[in-house]
């Protein structure tokens, strides 16, 4: 009887949760909801300006998809945002590995640390849109990079970083670099002490090198949270836009090789042609939501130890 | 025996020699690009043009006048960034709060589907619905209008998902219980209870999410055109369309510090609670 009464009591409450949920859900069905259907339904539609005229909107199918992808322009653009994005993320993860290794292991006892963190964390909140302005000055053929480098004698005129590819992707991969290795090594510090330590304690009496725990122990139980940070900087690789569009101002030159898929919508967006647009975003759609499908099913499948890392690394996807 | 513990003491001592030199490199390489934004900031075009130097100049007064007095609404921008961040990320924790409240609290029907469905649009970028949100914002007639900057922030799935961690691990029902026996409302209960546990989080969560804000740069240049209305990082971006060699570069560096510094100082402020808030997003079970 009391039983019953009590779950009737807690039931009374429960319409509560709808009235709770209505805020996310409204903004969410108006903001994201519509807007990625409208997204879908212009990608099936011709509807551009060409010089003063207005084409479309008429029915095509899949022709802008087609139009994509034979062209040659998504291809193109699709590589140099990998590219970049591999770029910048290799040596990101290995120096990330490292660090976050010589943090948690009790016995290099490393003093200031706290300052060490909070500094490699730092360009992490820069704004993306000025530090590549910044870059950008810094890196000009009158910029003091280039007055300090000829100055040295290592030049004997001033290098054009921004018209050379090398130059102008791998400037980009390590502004990317820059600004993202602090968080994934905290992240990764966080993964490794969660690991048992009585573990490192029986591998020490085994009589085990730092070199061999660290291979034969952290790495492998880092596994999935090493993986879970891959695809999720995946993720906000191909999302790659304020820093390659400010320091380009907006080209991707030198000949668009550091054109990135969502510098390639912009520019649609800001051309009105939506229906190029539209089937650009739904590619894109498509490919982080497969990617995103694994990162849930490697949350949402195991059990708590894995909870707490997507709330912070989307915000790194919806950062970039 | 002795021997062996002086080498395993001598070993450990090279690591952290390579340790602490590897760890100074890196926060070279972090921070020397501020040191010259702050050096530059202070010499004059003239300056500027004769090459570079590590010692500061004298004309930090006169390249901050000639900023705020060129073409460049730099206090709009100023005013508009904060505006938005502070609004937005205010909505962002609360909401997603409450979202979360009523997943981890209620039991209804579409629970279990809601949260799903929450989980997993987490992961889809902005970026793929801009041409869909740009047509809605026109329809609604909000273009040049702040609210499509703000509005949206109620809807966060990523920091609902952090309050729901945090809250199953910080928040007991029994409280919720004996607040309703107290006979406060559903409302009361989650303003006046709930809230003041979640405090820790919802910092952490409102400072990323004013960062995010205040540094984003797509969709508010999608949506502002007006001068008067732009944030900082569309005006960066105008700086870097317009020929700029005709600038004043002591001007350009002082825009760019502007934009920059005072986020470095609010971090050097709060900088342990960020710090500590990226792992504890990790940590946490």
């Amino acid at each position: 009887m009391n039983k019953k009464k009590k779950r009737a009591g807690t039931a009374r409450y429960n319409k509560w949760g709808y009235i709770f949920l209505l805020p996310f859900v409204i903004v969410y069905v108006i903001f994201q909801l519509i807007p990625l259907i409208d997204t879908i339904y212009n990608s099936f539609f011709e509807n551009y300006r060409s010089g003063l005229k207005q084409i479309g909107p008429n029915f095509v199918g899949l022709a802008n998809y087609a139009k994509l992808i034979t062209t040659g322009d998504l291809p193109t653009y699709f590589a140099n945002t990998m590219i970049m994005w591999v770029l910048g993320f290799i040596p990101q993860i290995v120096l990330s590995l490292i660090l976050a290794y010589w943090f948690s292991d009790p016995s290099l006892r490393l003093k200031g640390q706290r300052f060490f963190k909070t500094v490699i964390y730092l360009p992490n909140l820069i704004m993306a849109a000025a530090f590549a302005m910044l870059f950008f000055t810094l890196f000009s053929d009158s910029g003091p990079i280039n007055s300090i480098l000829v100055g040295a004698g290592i030049f004997s005129q001033p290098y054009s970083f921004f018209s050379h590819v090398g130059s102008t992707r791998g400037l980009v991969a390590f502004m990317n670099f820059i600004m993202w290795f602090g968080n994934t090594t905290i992240l990764l510090m966080a993964g490794m002490m969660g690991i048992d330590t009585s573990l490192y304690e029986a591998a020490q009496v085994d009589g085990a090198t730092s070199s061999q725990v660290f291979w034969k122990i952290t790495l492998p139980l880092l596994k999935p949270i090493l993986l879970y940070v891959m695809i999720t900087s995946l993720i906000g690789g191909l999302q790659m836009f304020d820093v390659p569009q400010i320091l380009t101002g907006g080209t991707g030159d030198p000949n668009r090789a550091s054109m990135t898929m969502i510098m390639y919508l912009n520019n649609h967006l800001y051309s009105k042609n939506y229906g190029m647009a539209g089937a650009l975003s739904v590619i894109l759609f498509i490919i982080t939501g497969l990617l995103s499908l694994l990162v849930y099913r490697m949350v949402g499948g195991t059990a708590d130890d894995s909870y707490g890392k997507p709330a912070k690394r989307s915000r790194k996807a919806e950062r970039r | 025996m002795e021997q062996k513990r002086k080498r395993v003491k001598r070993a450990g001592h090279g690591r952290r020699v390579v340790a602490y030199i590897v760890l100074a490199v890196m926060s070279f390489l972090c921070l020397v690009w501020f040191y010259i934004l702050f050096i530059n900031a202070t010499r004059s075009n003239g300056e500027l043009g004769r090459g570079f130097s590590p010692i500061p100049s004298t004309h930090l007064l006169e390249n901050w006048n000639n900023l705020i007095q060129g073409t460049l609404p730099v206090f709009n921008g100023l005013f508009n960034s904060f505006f938005i961040a502070i609004t937005s990320s205010v909505l962002t924790v609360y909401f997603s709060s409450m979202t979360a409240y009523a997943i981890h609290v209620y039991d209804f029907k579409l629970k279990k589907f809601m949260f799903t469905f929450i989980l997993s649009v987490m992961m889809i970028p902005t970026q793929v619905t801009a041409l869909g949100f740009v047509q809605l914002v026109d329809r609604m007639g909000l273009e040049d209008n702040f609210i499509p900057l703000i509005i949206p922030a109620i809807a966060s799935p990523a920091v609902f998902y952090y309050m729901k961690q945090y809250m199953t691990s910080a928040l007991p029902m029994s409280l919720v219980e004996a607040s309703r026996i107290d006979g406060a409302s559903e409302f009361r209960t989650f303003n006046r209870i709930v809230l003041p546990i979640m405090k820790p989080a919802m910092a952490v969560q409102m400072i990323f999410a004013f960062v995010g804000s205040w540094n984003n740069y797509f969709t508010p240049a999608l949506i502002l055109h007006n001068d008067k209305m732009k944030t900082l990082p569309i005006l960066i971006a105008q700086l870097r369309a317009a020929d700029w060699l005709k600038f004043d570069m002591g001007q350009v560096y002082m825009m760019i510090a502007f934009s920059i510094f005072p986020v470095i100082v609010v971090y050097i402020i709060l900088s342990r609670y960020i710090v500590g808030g990226v792992a504890l997003g990790a940590v946490k079970g």
